[in-house]
């Protein structure tokens, strides 16, 4: 992996996400009669800063409700941002309209967690992955029949099965589908949800392979967002972990997990059960994961963080870099 | 060391209108007092049939057509329905992957737990609270008291897990069957889980089946370890003795797959082809199709045949050089 300059591919810069669940009539006048109602805000995303390089892979992580997925639709370009600018190449794509937002669209696209959630059940196989195609003029009604044949036989899947429809498929089957139909468009970034969670340990590892070797020959560039420690660390340039939110730690992914720095990461790693490692005792972070929808102040891991200090409560840390590359969101960096 | 469960060539077949699916095909292994027995396989292999039919909850079409369930030396297999309603919950007990198929949505945990002590023991009421509170205490659920008052849509995902494992400690049962009971949480949650389950399984003497995926969690937590694919048990042993060397082309190739047991960037170890359908099984070794050691002489079914002291595997060509997976 070259960055052959500096501008990444993609830049997620300052997004913030917010999803408020507003009051109803109802509670409105409950509201107005004294009761102690709010509109409830969550912030999914909060004040994320973050780029990628052409050809990098980026390992997103996080336990549920840290916004990974969030942040992953927004920089497939399929969520809006509540604040802060995506930007392709340099150039915000929120702010294009018209044939330059539709392009932009199709540069990035996503595949999804649940290969039996993802496939539309009533389309054949051949529409599901040609529909986008042959509505953006890549192929021709002439030409479909061969070009769908090209992006099945490229996933792994036999062409003879394309008048199929997605529930005769296995779920490794319909997955090597869904990167079928990312791929039909020809995408410079894909975003990968939980791409291989709901799969077998062996499929799994073919899926991971035909990443790897997709991303190799169609100089493809990664957001893979996952909980899997091993298999981020495994495909990963680098790695972005979240915590409520928040981006609490970022570095190369060799150095994140031979020195991670903030607490967070360090008791995620801890937990991380490995097959090496024989009837040990499975050590413990203290506490759940509190609710997004009222989160601690300061630091939101220091309820949770056995280092936690008087300041951990009161400042928000800023990240910082703790070495070439390696930056970090902890108090007991200064 | 005594014995608390034998299971002995157990095959629970389903009669459907497709044909017979076969999903547990032949199954046998022990589990001793306070042992962890980690049986492992993918989608299909028959793991969860296998828990399912011990504590006999496989519904028609699905039914025990032959083998023995020796707990304590009774056939479980053979009991009545009224012997096994005795059994389970009090002696034998079980752990779902999804909690919420133990807990009843519209009931506070506290009616759901003293019902269970009611159950199966003549105590007070107060006492039978007393025990639910204290089991929520020793699972981990902070100020147990006025979390007995909650309903389950209160809880998170983890803690809901939680009273799922107390519900299944209150009689202090000598087996419990934890069906993928961590794979749904996060990873710090099912930290926290699996050290509570090690923590009871070598305080209290209750034996373990905990049904997985994930050899990970088996290297960590089991003593024993059983490899099943399509309905039947292809290694087992020792569970550092499996995971170091394993015999079967199967373990390796799965051992094999896990990330971390490969090159960063590589590409992974992989197994060709899918699992076959349980419908139409080939004849002779399931594996065969994807096997890189198969030959003729894998037409016909190989033998569970202890190769060496304490290791099981089923296979004619087994890497017994050490494969180092």
């Amino acid at each position: 992996m070259s960055a052959t300059n500096d501008t990444p591919l993609l830049e997620l810069r300052g997004i913030s996400r917010r999803f408020e669940k507003k009051l109803d009539f109802a509670g409105k006048i409950a509201r107005f009669l004294g009761a102690p109602l709010r509109e409830e805000v969550v912030h999914a995303v909060d004040d994320v800063t973050i780029g990628i390089r052409k050809g990098e892979v980026v390992g997103l992580v996080g336990e549920s409700g840290c916004g990974k997925s969030t942040l992953g639709r927004i920089a497939a370009g399929i969520m809006p941002p509540s604040n802060g600018q995506v930007l392709w190449r340099g150039t915000d794509v929120t702010k294009l309209d018209g044939p330059a937002s539709r392009e932009a669209r199709l540069r990035a696209q996503m595949i999804f967690q649940d290969p039996y959630a993802s496939l539309n059940p009533r389309m054949r196989v051949e529409d599901i992955v040609g529909e986008a195609p042959l509505v953006h003029g890549m192929t021709t009604r002439a030409g479909f029949s061969a070009y769908v044949e090209e992006q099945m036989r490229r996933a792994g899947l036999d062409p003879a099965f394309k008048r199929r429809y997605p529930h005769q498929f296995s779920g490794g089957q319909r997955q090597r589908i869904g990167i079928a139909r990312a791929l039909a468009v020809k995408p410079e970034f894909i975003v990968c949800d939980e791409a291989v969670a709901a799969l077998d340990v062996s499929i799994q590892a073919q899926i991971l392979n035909l990443f790897m070797k997709l991303r190799s020959e169609l100089d493809l560039t990664y957001l893979f967002i996952s909980h899997d420690l091993s298999v981020v660390e495994h495909l990963s340039d680098r790695v972005v972990i979240m915590y409520l939110g928040r981006v609490v730690e970022q570095a190369p992914a060799e150095e994140i997990f031979a020195r991670a720095n903030h607490p967070y990461t360090v008791s995620l790693l801890n937990s991380v059960p490995r097959i090496e490692a024989r009837k040990r005792a499975f050590t413990t972070v203290k506490g759940e994961i509190p609710s997004p929808l009222n989160p601690p102040t300061g630091c939101h891991f220091h309820p949770r963080c056995p280092h936690a200090m008087p300041r951990c409560s009161q400042e928000v840390p800023k990240l910082k870099e703790v070495a070439p590359g390696h930056f970090s969101a902890c108090h007991l960096n200064s | 060391m005594s014995t608390t469960l034998e299971v002995r060539n157990l095959r629970t077949h389903f009669f459907t209108r497709a044909g017979v699916v076969k999903a547990v095909d032949g199954v046998s292994f022990t589990v001793g007092r306070g042992q962890v027995l980690g049986l492992v396989g993918e989608s299909g292999s028959g793991k969860t049939v296998t828990g399912f039919s011990i504590i006999g909850l496989v519904d028609p079409p699905g039914r025990v057509v032959e083998g023995e369930i020796l707990f304590h030396g009774r056939n479980l297999a053979t009991a009545s329905e009224e012997e096994l309603r005795h059994l389970r919950g009090n002696r034998i007990a079980m752990i779902f992957q999804d909690p919420m198929m133990t807990l009843n949505p519209v009931l506070r945990v506290d009616t759901q737990m003293i019902e269970t002590v009611l159950a199966h023991e003549k105590v007070s009421r107060e006492e039978a609270r007393q025990r639910s509170r204290d089991a929520l205490g020793m699972v981990g659920i902070p100020s147990p008291d006025e979390r007995l008052k909650s309903y389950p849509h209160q809880f998170s995902g983890g803690m809901r897990q939680r009273v799922a494992i107390a519900i299944a400690l209150l009689h202090r049962p000598e087996l419990i069957i934890a069906d993928e009971p961590t794979t749904a949480l996060d990873v710090t949650i099912q930290g926290q889980i699996l050290a509570e389950v090690q923590k009871l399984a070598a305080t209290t003497g209750t034996s373990l089946i905990w049904i997985t995926h994930d050899l990970s969690v088996v290297a960590g937590l089991a003593d024993e370890i059983a490899v099943m694919y399509a309905g039947r048990v292809v290694e087992g042993g020792e569970v550092g003795a499996v995971l170091d060397a394993p015999f079967h082309p199967y373990t390796v190739g799965l051992i094999g797959s896990v990330p971390s047991r490969n090159r960063r960037g590589e590409p992974l170890r992989q197994i060709p082809g899918m699992t076959p359908s349980l419908l139409k099984l080939p004849a002779g070794c399931a594996f065969r199709s994807r096997c890189p050691r198969a030959d003729e002489a894998c037409l016909a079914m190989p033998d569970l045949l202890e190769l060496r002291p304490g290791r099981r595997a089923r296979c004619f060509h087994p890497h017994l050089e050490g494969a180092g997976a």
